[in-house]
């Protein structure tokens, strides 16, 4: 298939950056978006234009490195994907597709559709860790039994990769979804309770200072999330900062 | 005549570790605080490491080329974690984990080194649930066990299909606790680009910050290569796009020995190739091997007309069908070891019974599974006389529940639904046994460079067992490499801090900079993924699954002219002052096309075949793998002359005490 | 606890709480309305209670007006910060495929309701204090319910902004009022019977509201 993109290009952080068209063509459907791309980088190298810059490393949904604003919508028109598994039979011959980096104030970009989204890690420096030494010497991992289901929540917590999609579909910008995953990953579990409210009020004092928009339950964000973060750790995010706020 | 000193500590096996740890020296807590240390690589050795070292004290420097730690490549790991804490009560042991990594890694492996990892690997385990990694846990509160390929107890712990992820976020959040308190700095979009030595020690790198293109000097009184596998050579692998042999590779060229380059593992479920523009291999869990059966059709005009697209898999009769791995392996069926079913399923598919339109594929059926669960749901749900349409709906469910995860991504790849028409699989490249060269204390031949998990040669042998990459990543940086380090660093305490302003960093960065601009001076006319598709090509046909003498020596002749090409004909577009993809993969494919020749050099030096690495010449009358254990019972470390096709040999001899060397047998 | 006031989470928990005192208001308010239809007598009784009531006039009042200035300030101060937390905007942003409209526009919604305060400011409470205060009138318990009526009586085009206005009330609490659960941290098994709850109380009260003005309009026609 023929496809005409229109892809946001931007020579550096300080640059002013504007679309670009392109065509491309010989698009099979059962490539991958990232794919579709490095057969147009081909192209450009060919025609010895600078390929456009975008992030990926895994190319299986898990690291969370590829990003994408895909008409409209971060990691394209599927659900429960990220970009690198989205695949061209999601799109027609002839279509026109937009390709935007995710934007946010928070998430400067760096190139074309390559952006910092170290505002994430500092979210996580400020307190996504339970304070053990990893000296060896702790306690039998059994000696500690779990209720099934809180181990099941907290692993669904944790298996948010990162990608900022979340931040790229809220139209303000917040990183609720994103923050409330990794406290919640955490508050459910018995060795995260000590440093709760500690871990909760810095986590979100960080992720104010990032600038990240407020959260007004849209829920943009659990629909577009690939991960399927549920929005139940916003509120449990709530919760614990307001039990925070009010007893420490 | 060996250079090569293991270290290997006295006394018996189960003693060697405590002894040694009770006789090393020690740097004293205020003297840690004046001593540096780099690591490369923010995986599950360099993440793991980098917290373990800073919460000792000391001051660590981590880099990675990914934008965030938590997203090195030991983020995929997909099916779990082994430790011998025998919570099943199945009769697991220290020495049974041992003793199955050894048998497992075809007798090549060191014994001291194996059995260390299968001591530590229950603190692994105590230590990751401390942190907080939410394995999966049973409805009592206990944490569960899952069983893979080549073993017969049940030790694998995991975290549904993303172990690695946990795990790797587990060691991240260890490292922001210590970035956090200041004694972490980390370096991410950074590349290392070259290791400094100053009077033969390592004592900085070189990196490239990916940002901005800034070339930067980097001192520390060592430094940690934990910089992952190089599976990458063969362009298409399971490994992240970005996975590279540079940083391993550039200390090789400064002196540290690669130790057995052709140990490659090929994983025998993967989604077979699609076209030519499919830039990544996706790995299926070793798990659907416990339900799946393997076939091809028996008669090649079925075969062919299946690639045709003129017939379905679905319509050829059970007795039309090879189920060959349980043909020719009736005790494990299915079951065999990665490397044994990856070879069968390549044997059959050269013959002429591949599917798929490529003919590289087999299937993996789970009807026959569906079939028996649907069966015995309805019987233990008091229905006597189900339907077949009962009992298929049934079934589907029940498999739904095991592997539903990875049938939604079977479907999501290829657009087939697996639960009515067979999953086809191909091998694919997945690990390498091989890597940098490390005596007992993980330092490479450069004193004071160290190398962690899969970027050093150490536990696997020839061939490694499910579930221990990420135990052997995380006992190497939490719990050994921090002992060990003192030892060495000991010495250092006076040195005071290395400064960067020497000659010895001044023409390191000034090589880093002449290369980049060898790069940009060819100004040819291929882009740097060309050379990188072409050497995966002659990697997978002549030093893939099973090699030979003829074909790994035009093997080594033709990457060698690749290599000369790529510096005379690519071209690499933009500019070194900003962020370049293009700059930076050509440098990791300068690497690859340097390895790539050394890889069939070693596998052509190898007369015998053993685990991954298969010679089509010593097989036995049934095409099984003849090991020759009393020619080729030894490391083979090669030592960087020039080229790499001159690399000279060092041996470094296998002793067995505590294990006999028998010859493995699947039937 | 001082720190509280300046985050995020903390503004947005003063604007659900803002939010739910003025839904209670809103019951309130409509209840007494309500009474309007049934019972002129009743409607006279309360209102006189409610526009003498000493405790109602100096302590409710002021809190209620504070409360809705509160919420609007809020609102306005949020708005704005989220748009500038997005920095340089989409060239193509397809909202509508991950979230429901009332959610993504409670500002537009706020406006509107805002601009019907103003109304029904100037319909209702200006003169009620100008009544009370600057001319002084006598007590008249029984002035209420003719009062009101006649806002409706014989204005199709008042009686049709006050109906639009309630329909965009009814948005703003489609979402505002399951939201504020959310906010205040609840989300359990209890959070169906919320939404449900929340979602009857956004269509049923406003369109309440719309019925009373219809029914004063027809009923005088
Ligand atoms: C799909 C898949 C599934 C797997 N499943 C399992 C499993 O279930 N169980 C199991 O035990 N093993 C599994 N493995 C193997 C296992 O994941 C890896 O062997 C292991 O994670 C490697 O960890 P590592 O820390 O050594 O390196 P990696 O995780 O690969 O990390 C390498 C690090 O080095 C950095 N780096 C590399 N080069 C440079 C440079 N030049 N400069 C700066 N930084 C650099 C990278 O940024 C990265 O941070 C799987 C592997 C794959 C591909
Ligand atoms: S919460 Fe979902 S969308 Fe947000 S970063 Fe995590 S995985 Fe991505
Ligand atoms: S590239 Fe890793 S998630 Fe897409």
């Amino acid at each position: 298939m023929k496809l005409k993109l229109k892809i946001w290009r931007q020579e550096d952080a300080q640059a002013k950056g504007g679309f670009q068209n392109y065509d491309v063509d010989g698009i099979d459907g059962d490539m991958s978006f990232l794919e579709m791309l490095d057969v147009l980088n081909n192209n450009l190298v060919n025609e010895g234009i600078e390929p456009i810059e975008f992030d990926h490393d895994c190319r299986e949904g898990i690291c969370g490195s590829c990003s994408l604003q895909i008409n409209g919508e971060p990691h394209g028109p599927d659900r429960r994907i990220t970009t690198c598994q989205l695949h061209m039979r999601k799109f027609k011959d002839g279509d026109e597709i937009v390709i935007e980096p995710f934007r946010a104030k928070a998430f400067p970009v760096v190139k074309d559709l390559v952006i910092d989204r170290s505002a994430f890690d500092r979210i996580q420096h400020a307190g996504g860790y339970i304070s053990v030494n990893t000296s060896g010497n702790t306690q039998d991992a059994n000696s500690i039994p779990i209720e099934k289901q809180n181990a099941d929540d907290s692993f669904y917590a944790a298996t948010c990769i990162g990608c900022g999609a979340c931040v790229a579909a809220c139209k303000n910008a917040s990183a609720m979804l994103f923050t409330s995953a990794k406290v919640s990953q955490f508050a459910l579990l018995p060795q995260g309770e000590v440093e709760a409210h500690e871990r909760v009020i810095s986590m979100v004092n960080q992720m104010d200072k990032e600038g990240f928009g407020n959260c007004t339950n849209t829920g943009a964000c659990y629909v577009e999330c690939p991960k399927g973060i549920s929005l139940e750790n916003i509120a449990r995010l709530n919760r614990e900062y307001l039990s925070a706020s009010v007893f420490s | 005549m060996s250079v090569l000193e293991s270290k290997i500590p006295e006394g018996p096996i189960e003693k060697k570790w405590t002894k040694h740890k009770n006789e090393i020296n020690l740097v004293n807590p205020a003297n840690k605080r004046n001593i540096d240390i780099i690591v490369v690589g923010t995986g599950l050795a360099g993440g793991s490491a980098a917290a373990t070292l800073a919460e000792l004290g000391y001051n660590v420097k981590t880099f990675c080329f990914q934008d965030s730690p938590r997203r090195a490549h030991s983020i995929a790991a997909q099916g779990g974690i082994n430790a011998s804490k025998n919570y099943q009560g199945d009769g697991d042991s220290d020495y049974r984990l041992f003793y199955d990594t050894v048998k497992g890694g075809d007798y090549r492996s060191r014994e001291a080194n194996v059995y260390r990892l299968a001591e530590v690997s229950s603190n692994i385990i105590d230590q990751c649930v401390a942190q907080g990694v939410p394995f999966a846990r049973e409805y009592g509160g206990l944490l569960d066990n899952r069983s893979f390929g080549g073993v017969l107890v049940s030790r694998t712990f995991y975290a549904k299909g993303q172990t690695g992820q946990q795990l790797l976020l587990g060691a991240y959040s260890a490292m922001n606790r210590q970035i956090n308190r200041g004694k972490i700095q980390s370096f991410n979009r950074h590349e290392m680009m070259d290791l400094v030595l100053v009077d033969g020690k390592a004592r900085g790198i070189i990196a490239r910050n990916l940002v901005t293109g800034e070339i930067e000097r980097h001192s520390a009184h060592a430094v940690v290569l934990a910089s992952g596998g190089y599976g990458n050579v063969f362009y298409l692998s399971t490994n992240a796009m970005g996975s590279n042999v540079m940083a391993a590779w550039r200390a090789h060229r400064k002196g540290a020995f690669f130790a057995n380059p052709c140990f490659t593992q090929i994983h025998p479920t993967c989604i077979p190739v699609s076209g030519d523009l499919q830039s990544k291999l996706t790995l299926m869990s070793e798990s659907l091997r416990n339900d799946g059966r393997i076939w091809v059709p028996k008669h090649e005009k079925d075969a062919k007309a299946i690639r045709e697209g003129k017939l379905k898999p679905t319509e050829i009769a059970e007795e039309d069908r090879d189920y060959y791995l349980e043909r020719r392996y009736p005790a494990f069926g299915n079951l065999v070891p990665r490397d044994v079913a990856s070879r069968a399923a390549k044997e059959r598919c050269d013959a002429g019974y591949g599917v798929n339109k490529t003919g590289q594929a087999v299937y993996l059926d789970f009807k026959a599974a569906i079939e028996r669960y649907g069966k015995e749901k309805a019987f233990t749900s008091g229905h006597k006389n189900p339907s077949k349409e009962e009992i298929i709906k049934l079934g589907e469910e029940v498999v739904e529940s095991k592997y539903g995860n990875l049938f939604e991504m079977y479907e999501k790849i290829t657009d087939q639904n697996p639960y009515k028409t067979p999953m086809m699989i191909f091998p694919a490249v997945h690990y390498t046994m091989g890597g940098l060269w490390v005596d007992y204390n993980l330092m490479t031949t450069i004193p004071g460079c160290y190398a962690a998990g899969e970027a050093n040669f150490s536990d696997h042998g020839a061939n490694r067992l499910g579930a221990s990459a990420l135990m052997q990543g995380l006992a190497d940086g939490y719990f050994v490499l921090p002992y060990t380090i003192g030892d060495y660093l000991a010495e250092d305490i006076r040195t005071g801090a290395i400064s960067t302003e020497t000659e010895e960093f001044e023409a390191a960065e000034k090589d880093v900079k002449d290369r980049i601009q060898r790069l940009f001076d060819a100004k040819g006319k291929n882009p740097v993924d060309y050379y990188h598709k072409k050497l995966g090509k002659i990697m997978w046909d002549k030093c893939g699954m099973s090699r030979n003498a003829k074909e790994l020596q035009e093997a080594m002749e033709e990457i060698k002219e690749l290599r000369d090409d790529f510096w005379a004909n690519v071209r690499v577009t933009g500019k070194a002052e900003t962020k370049n993809a293009e700059l930076e993969k050509a440098g990791r494919v300068a690497d690859f096309l340097e390895l790539g020749e050394l890889f069939a050099k070693d596998a052509l030096e190898r007369n015998e075949s053993c685990g991954g690495h298969f010679r089509e010449e010593y097989q036995t009358e049934d095409g099984e793998a003849l090991r020759d254990d009393e020619n080729f019972r030894f490391v083979s470390a090669w030592e960087y002359v020039g080229n790499p096709r001159d690399a000279k040999l060092h041996k470094e001899q296998l002793e067995f005490e505590n294990i006999e060397l028998k010859t493995r047998s699947y039937k | 606890m001082a720190g509280i006031s300046k985050t995020s989470i903390a503004r947005k928990v003063a604007m659900a709480l803002s939010g739910l005192f003025l839904v209670l208001f809103l019951a309130q308010h409509f209840t007494i309305n309500f009474t309007s239809v049934v019972s002129p007598s009743t409607f006279n009784e309360i209102s006189h209670f409610m526009g003498t009531n000493f405790v109602v006039q100096a302590i409710l009042q002021p809190i209620l007006i504070a409360g809705v200035v509160f919420h609007f300030v809020m609102g306005f101060i949020l708005d704005i910060r989220n748009r500038k937390a997005r920095g340089v905007g989409y060239a193509k942003f397809n909202g509508a495929a991950n979230s429901p409209w009332v959610s993504r526009n409670m500002i537009l919604t706020g406006i509107v309701v805002l601009a019907f305060l103003g109304l029904h400011f100037y319909d209702f409470w200006i003169p009620e204090l100008v009544h009370k205060y600057v001319e002084t009138h006598p007590d008249d318990p029984y002035r209420y319910y003719d009062e009101t009526v006649a806002k409706f009586a014989g204005d199709p085009f008042r009686t049709g902004f006050y109906a639009l206005c309630f329909i965009f009330l009814m948005l703003h609490l489609l979402h505002g009022f399951a939201s504020s659960f959310q906010t205040m941290g609840v989300n359990n098994k209890y959070s169906g019977a919320i939404k449900t709850f929340t979602k009857a109380f956004a269509i049923v009260i406003p369109m309440g509201f719309v019925f009373i003005a219809i029914f004063h309009y027809f009923n005088n026609l």
